[in-house]
């Protein structure tokens, strides 16, 4: 069966290293927090100025000076930072993040991602976006195979105004682990009960199908 | 040197149609709310404004955004404000987005005397159409210019009568470096001392960056969006 975006990040959790700084976007990436492995210590780090982010708040002790880049109120781990917007995008461009998680709308083969804008339909920006798949050395996608009118947004090429070039590595779907060379997807994990015909259908992109392809340890 | 002004409506004066602000926050967090206040009651109009965010609908930005103050926005997520899409996708709005780490470090820029820099954000995108391509170390950068402002308005916890300012927690966010880059900085703070009661240890933006510093009548504070956990 596809998993829902709680095992999309359960998944990506398990990419998780001892000792990683990392940025993890809005939506489905937000629930990686919640499925760290047991034994691995990691600092997520927001773009908005906070290294050490904790759960949410209990009810009624929140703080509407503490929040995480996607405005919801947080709480903070001991041994967290507070900085300014241009030193946290120095840990960001400068490399010292190790691991970007984040959504997309569409990515392609060569490792394009578009996720901020639908011309003439929806502007949201790109908000810190940009500046993370550009320097990140890992970036995992969280996104679902295909789009609300079914086609597929694992593509050939990116439609959409793009927000990095060349820069994905590894994609996770409700369907499938994908990892991104030499201009392929590479087919390597299926969601537990998917099938691989089912994947290869819904899959636009040159997609590279091993003899045996594992289900997902969850 | 004192920079205590008496209140919001003095700490203003000077600020006319057609000229660009910067405005301190990130989301709703740390924003300069009676500054705002007072922009919306003095009808300034054409203006630039550079911040991050643009509000919701009826908080922060929001509330110049409704009266068509604004005629260009300088930000870099724009997604919660419902008003301001429509203004966008109208026409009657400017808007420049730009990558929030690239924004942050145009504002740093513009406050510290650099006129532009290189970064590899926005490498083939729309956000690099007209700006000049180098490669350093085997990877595309673009040219990304300084930006400064007549006035940048910024919020912080405590400043002191000299125009020294600590923020709190991620209220800091983009509050610092506007200060540094605008002509004229008008800082509201929550606390007022006098100077020599804060620690110069713990001081985030030195009085130089800051020409006017009041204490705010009011801080609403709002909460975007108010995320927490069941008590076990």
């Amino acid at each position: 069966m596809a998993l829902d975006k709680n095992g999309i990040a359960k998944r990506i959790a398990q990419e998780l290293k001892d000792g990683w700084y990392v940025n993890l976007g809005i939506g489905i990436p937000t629930l990686v927090a919640n499925y760290i492995p047991e034994g691995v210590e990691v600092e997520f780090q927001s773009e908005n100025g906070v290294l050490g982010m904790g759960p949410f708040p209990f009810e009624g002790e929140e703080d509407a000076d503490l929040i995480n880049a996607g405005k919801q109120t947080i709480t903070v781990r001991k041994g967290a930072a507070f900085f300014d917007s241009a030193m946290s995008f120095s840990m960001i461009r400068g490399q010292h993040v190790q691991l970007t998680v984040l959504g997309a709308m569409e990515v392609s083969q060569n490792g394009d991602i578009a996720n901020w804008k639908i011309p003439g339909k929806m502007v949201k920006g790109m908000g810190g976006a940009m500046d993370l798949v550009a320097s990140a050395e890992n970036i995992i996608v969280a996104m679902m195979h295909s789009n609300r009118e079914g086609e597929s947004k694992i593509l050939k090429k990116c439609t959409l105004p793009l927000t990095g070039v060349g820069c994905v590595k590894k994609v996770v779907t409700e369907l499938a682990v994908l990892e991104i060379r030499d201009n392929k997807f590479y087919l390597i994990e299926r969601a537990p009960g998917v099938s691989v015909e089912e994947i290869i259908a819904k899959t636009e992109g040159d997609l590279v199908v091993p003899e045996f392809v594992p289900e997902m340890a969850l | 040197m004192n920079k205590v002004v008496k209140n919001v409506e003095e700490a203003l004066v000077g600020i006319e149609d057609g000229m660009t602000l910067m405005l301190g926050g990130f989301g709703l967090c740390g924003i300069p709310e009676n500054s705002i206040a007072q922009l919306v009651k003095m009808g300034v109009k054409d203006l630039t404004c550079i911040s991050n965010n643009a509000g919701v609908d009826d908080f922060g930005l929001g509330l110049l955004l409704h009266g068509r103050q604004i005629k260009k926005m300088i930000s870099s997520y724009v997604g919660e404000n419902a008003e301001f899409e429509r203004q966008m996708l109208s026409g009657e709005l400017i808007v420049d987005l730009i990558p929030q780490g690239s924004l942050a470090e145009r504002c740093r820029a513009g406050g510290a005397g650099i006129p532009a820099f290189f970064t590899p954000a926005g490498y083939g995108t729309e956000v690099a159409e007209g700006k000049e391509v180098r490669e350093f170390n085997g990877k595309p950068h673009i040219l990304e210019m300084a930006l400064t402002a007549d006035y940048a308005i910024v919020k912080a916890w405590k400043g002191d009568t000299e125009g020294n300012l600590i923020f709190k927690a991620t209220a800091r966010n983009f509050n610092p470096m506007m200060a540094m880059a605008g002509k004229i900085t008008i800082a509201e703070v929550e606390e007022l001392v006098p100077a020599g009661e804060l620690d110069p240890n713990d001081i985030h933006t030195p009085g130089i960056f800051v020409q006017r510093i009041f204490k705010g009548e009011k801080f609403e504070k709002r909460i975007e969006q108010r995320t927490v956990r069941v008590r076990n």
